[in-house]
């Protein structure tokens, strides 16, 4: 097996706020083995973005502070790096497309502006002008935008939404990254829209190769894209296993409550959902993060935090009740 | 009818601006009877919620009638008796902001019983039970908007929509902004309230897998118009608009029983238009994959395809579509 491309070890991340220290990350790890899309599935509040903006290192500090914790990427740790290498691992080596483009885009500069660019900036070898100009168009119409040339010279507010993440996409593939981090690309979009982006990245990924990390709170999205899945409840990795058996079996009580919480198809009505919200990182609760909601907990769940365990094959799980057999693979 | 609650006929909302006439909604017409809940479905700029604030009266439409119980009520809100406005409620998407973050959460839930004289003894009490009810704790009436989660927040929006005692209840996307496991908490309360108090819902949404859960009957809105009705499992199972067909297929499951359910692989292309320039004809030619010469004439008219199943698409009324699909 080789290395992986992307390997995050106990990752600690807190930020010290007026009203105390919000210990956000607790542990997180997490592999990205060459090639493959891996998904990343949790609620509002838990953690994804701030874990991925650690990778990049693009965590404002103060307030935020990383504690503990090596990333590695292509067995290099992140957090030695000097600056300009970290600027190098930036955009050439990862490079990550965000949940709002409107966000994302600089309304006062041209799509064409924003594109050169990143593509300057980021190019291996050195480029003409009119050689950047050629790739940016290319790179336009690999997201199947109609007419690049007047896209190239148009702005973000002249785009709708679904374009707009486009363009983003565009502009996240152009500097042809070894890893693309996908945060929530689809989540301002319609059904519609939504299902023609995801058809869109997954031919592209496909094409170019890219190992791909995504981002989503649906996991009927991340069901559509990934080909293992990481499950994060309040800054902990829960549960981690390939796409299949994920479904087909889940383990960790948060994995099945979530599951049985969202809308099916088939009809026959809601689950209860889990009791309880997610917890105040500013004193967020001993030993397993979930015991509070838990309908398994026990002394031991408070006293001591579950270390993720391998089950069988690449199944993870982080969970006292599963290492004491009260909850069985099927 | 009997029990009809709400009938909605030809209703129109245009807006006027600079860039042209937006056609909001265009001749929507559908009912809600007693207890039901009807799902009204469609992507962002469909018109849904137009439609949604044209009932609450917070638009005045520009033509089309709006009966209540049998009643002629189109006009504004303004215009309105009490009796009412104390009768039809809205719950909005963002309980951020639909709450006014200035007042504690007893100053919010009071504010319906003073206006509508609901209180009979103490109405601290009345405000604690109404938090009950949403099974929120009674000290919660001293705390503020902000210090509570989105999905605590949304109870009160609802409370607040229940202490009138309405008969029919405007949820305009009520869970979108919400993580899934506090939905499912919230759908099955607002259940629960519909059985106990003999609620209306009419549920906005752009969410069709919770619509199969929830909704009486199910109607899929396009730039405007209604483009299907039926009852939920007939609308599931026997899909008949291009337009209704291309949104199930594209929506991510996570079962496999689920992947069955959904019709053939329709490939949703292109976005919805402006309203402000409707394609002539029918207005979802521009996307439709089975589009034939008549659909970019004539705007189809709505037909019964079968018993409760309203479709508006030249291929159905042709008797084209059933062979199709």
């Amino acid at each position: 097996m080789p290395a992986p491309l992307l390997k995050i070890e106990d990752l600690h991340v807190e930020f010290k706020v007026y009203e105390g220290v919000l210990r956000v990350l607790n542990g997180v790890q997490l592999i990205v083995n060459p090639g493959e899309r891996v998904g990343l599935v949790g609620e509002a509040g838990c953690g994804k973005t701030t874990t991925m903006k650690c990778i990049l290192q693009i965590l404002p500090s103060p307030p935020s502070r990383t504690t503990e914790g090596r990333i590695f990427f292509n067995e290099r740790d992140i957090r030695q790096m000097k600056a300009h290498e970290i600027q190098d691992v930036r955009g050439k080596g990862i490079s990550m497309i965000f949940q709002d483009p409107t966000a994302a885009l600089n309304p006062v500069f041209s799509i064409g502006d924003q594109l050169t660019t990143v593509i300057r900036c980021n190019s291996r070898t050195t480029l003409s002008k009119k050689g950047i100009h050629q790739r940016a168009i290319t790179a336009l119409r690999e997201v199947q935008l109609p007419d690049p040339n007047r896209i190239f010279d148009g702005y973000p507010i002249q785009l709708s939404g679904g374009m707009r993440q486009r363009v983003c996409i565009a502009m996240a593939l152009a500097t042809e990254p070894e890893l693309l981090i996908a945060d929530e690309p689809t989540t301002s979009l319609d059904v519609t829209i939504q299902d023609q982006i995801l058809r869109l990245l997954n031919e592209l990924v496909d094409e170019h190769g890219t190992s791909v990390i995504f981002i989503t709170h649906s996991l009927g999205v991340v069901r559509e894209m990934a080909d293992r899945v990481y499950v994060m409840y309040a800054g902990c990795i829960v549960e981690g296993a390939e796409k299949s058996e994920l479904f087909s079996d889940p383990l960790h009580p948060y994995t099945r409550g979530l599951m049985s919480a969202v809308p099916k198809l088939t009809g026959g009505g809601i689950a209860e959902g889990i009791p309880g919200r997610i917890p105040d990182y500013l004193d967020p609760p001993s030993g397993c993060r979930f015991h509070p909601r838990c309908p398994y907990a026990t002394e031991e769940c408070k006293a001591e935090r579950p270390e993720l365990t391998r089950i069988r094959g690449s199944h993870e799980v982080a969970c006292f009740a599963v290492e004491r057999g009260e909850i069985n693979a099927q | 009818m009997p029990n009809e609650i709400l009938n909605v006929v030809a209703l129109q909302k245009f807006f006027f601006t600079t860039q042209g006439t937006v056609r909001a909604v265009d001749r929507v017409s559908f009912s809600i009877t007693e207890n039901e809940t009807l799902g009204l479905v469609g992507e962002s700029g469909s018109g849904k919620s137009t439609v949604a604030y044209t009932v609450v009266g917070i638009y005045a439409p520009t033509d089309g009638k709006i009966y209540f119980r049998g009643e002629d009520r189109s006009q504004p809100v303004a215009k309105r008796p009490k009796s009412l406005k104390r009768a039809i409620q809205i719950v909005f998407q963002d309980p951020g902001t639909s709450l006014n973050p200035r007042r504690t959460i007893k100053q919010i839930l009071e504010l319906p019983l003073k206006v509508h004289h609901l209180t009979a003894g103490d109405r601290k009490l009345e405000v604690a039970n109404l938090l009950r009810r949403v099974e929120l704790p009674a000290d919660y009436m001293y705390k503020s908007p902000h210090m509570l989660g989105g999905g605590e927040r949304q109870m009160v929006a609802i409370a607040r929509a229940l202490a009138t005692e309405p008969k029919l209840i405007i949820l305009d996307e009520p869970t979108s902004a919400l993580d899934v496991s506090i939905q499912a908490k919230i759908i099955n309360m607002l259940i629960k309230f519909q059985e106990e108090m003999n609620l209306s819902y009419l549920f906005i949404t752009h969410d069709l897998s919770l619509m199969r859960n929830v909704a009486t009957r199910v109607a899929i809105m396009y730039l405007g118009k209604i483009c299907e009705v039926a009852y939920t499992a007939e609308f599931f199972r026997n899909p008949l608009h291009p337009y209704t067909k291309m949104l199930l297929s594209s929506i991510p499951v996570v079962l496999e029983e689920e992947e069955e359910l959904k019709p053939t692989k329709v490939i949703s292309k292109g976005e919805i238009p402006s309203p402000v320039n409707v394609p002539p004809g029918c207005s979802f030619h521009t996307r439709c994959p089975v589009r034939k010469e008549i659909c970019m004439q004539a705007d189809p008219e709505m037909v019964e395809a079968s018993e409760g199943h309203f479709v508006r698409c030249h291929l159905v009324s042709g008797q084209e579509a059933v062979a199709s699909s």
